[in-house]
């Protein structure tokens, strides 16, 4: 057999999850889809002592959205669910249209946006754009459950916040402002594997029509999503001409990523996509905000 | 001692009470316990294609799944698509377009497949690409598997008109 043997439970309440891991300490991982874990396992990179099976905890299995307009998602969501779910589609439409570039649909059939997040590959896209959205982190110990920002959430390569014996239960991602868009684009030698480089853009415009905020972020260019903050300065209070988007496509390339190279592309290769990326997303973003199709009240 | 996982499972219609241990993959499962070999084993990480099978109707990577996680769930392996009748229209449309050669990559990429027409009756040419681009084939080439796939779903769509027309 390809995985080396591990002992699996497979709770079905959270409660019973986190007792499991906490019986087992760092010897335990949960198992989410198991899109990225097992394959990792079939190659034994990955040997967990304990499996801790969340596919029966069905109270993470949940797409909700509340008087607010924030979008509550269970992290046993699947991926396939978030690409269709109507609250989705209307209430977080980003992470809705990304959906068709997290491989394939076989993949999304299993694959959760919980265990996307937390497994946190800086290559993955689910990051990225839970970071452009400013989503929330709901994670549960036996001490209790906190919030974490999408900004300290991911940490590093691979790495979240997420202390041994919590749990990812819930991500919950805010409405998009008046006068948003928003804008998904990626390059990938084929459809549906790791991007060479992607970008998620989230733009807000004032009254006068400038740019009053934006979130951009950007995958497999960095030890994880990386959220572009030279961009935003340069676009912070300008009106969205070409010019504009071409400088603070500029900064991003330029300052916000090292982006490393691989024998899938160069380093400049990377930089190079970033840019173009950044670019035409936000151009995207920005029209979708002006045409007033991230404005909540119309809907 | 090596846990082992009761599992009820049901393959083609036929349930099945087994015990297993954790760490066997459902790809493994099918085609070692049940014998079931239409399923074939490429990568085993989830990216060529070959081992996808049905669960619960929809398709995923039987190699990026434990035999344990298919318990209460139906499967469908590629030996569950024709019927005593013959082959299942998309088998035929694959046949007749010459959209195999060696074979190896067809049962996944006929898995896939199944779905994919039922959620896209009319699908054009760069949906079918994209629904094939999570299957591998490194023989055949994809053209004559496109044709295929055009050919079925328009067979099924004729078919479908004449059964309301009938009606």
């Amino acid at each position: 057999m390809k995985p080396a043997a591990f002992a699996y439970h497979r709770p079905a309440s959270v409660d019973e999850a986190l007792e499991i891991l906490h019986a087992h300490g760092s010897d335990a991982k949960p198992l989410a889809g198991g899109q990225s874990l097992i394959p990792a396992m079939n190659f034994r990179l990955a040997r967990p002592g304990v499996l801790v099976d969340l596919n029966r905890v069905t109270e993470l299995d949940f797409v909700r959205r509340d008087d607010r307009g924030e979008i509550h998602c269970g992290a046993m969501t699947r991926q396939r669910t978030l690409e269709h779910h109507t609250d989705v589609i209307r209430g977080a439409p980003l992470l809705a249209e990304t959906m068709p570039s997290v491989a394939h649909a076989q993949i999304r059939n299993r694959g959760t946006l919980g265990g996307s997040a937390a497994h946190a590959d800086p290559a993955a896209e689910i990051p990225a754009v839970l970071l452009a959205l400013d989503a929330r982190f709901i994670v549960r110990g036996r001490e209790g459950t906190r919030s974490v920002s999408a900004e300290r959430f991911f940490t590093g390569l691979f790495q979240t916040a997420l202390a041994p014996g919590e749990l990812l239960v819930e991500v919950v991602c805010p409405p998009p402002p008046p006068r948003s868009g928003w804008a998904f684009l990626e390059v990938a030698r084929r459809h549906g594997d790791y991007a060479l480089a992607g970008v998620a853009a989230v733009v807000t415009l004032d009254e006068r029509g400038r740019c009053a905020d934006s979130r951009i972020t950007l995958l497999g260019v960095g030890e994880g999503p990386v959220l572009a903050a030279r961009a935003r300065k340069a676009l912070k209070g300008e009106p969205p001409t070409p010019a504009a988007l071409r400088e603070a496509a500029q900064a991003a390339a330029a300052k916000d990523v090292d982006p490393p190279g691989d024998i899938h592309a160069s380093s400049a290769y990377r930089r190079q996509l970033v840019g173009v990326l950044t670019r035409r997303a936000l151009a995207a973003a920005f029209e979708r905000a002006s045409a007033g199709a991230g404005d909540a009240t119309k809907r | 001692m090596t846990q082992q996982v009761p599992v009820q499972v049901t393959v083609n219609g036929t349930r099945h009470d087994v015990v297993v241990e954790p760490r066997l993959l459902l790809s493994d499962f099918l085609r070692q316990d049940l014998g079931l070999t239409g399923t074939h084993v490429g990568c085993e990480h989830g990216v060529c294609g070959a081992c996808t099978i049905l669960l619960d109707g929809e398709a995923v990577r039987s190699c990026l799944m434990f035999a344990a996680q298919a318990d209460g769930h139906a499967v469908t392996t590629v030996e569950g698509l024709a019927s005593p009748g013959g082959l299942h229209p998309l088998q035929s449309a694959f046949h007749e377009a010459h959209a195999l050669q060696c074979g190896f990559c067809t049962p996944g990429i006929l898995m896939t497949l199944v779905p994919f027409l039922r959620d896209h009756p009319a699908p054009d040419e760069r949906e079918i690409r994209e629904a094939l681009a999570g299957n591998l084939c490194r023989c055949t080439g994809y053209q004559n598997i496109v044709v295929a796939v055009r050919q079925a779903a328009a067979d099924a769509r004729a078919h479908s008109e004449s059964e309301s027309a009938r009606a």
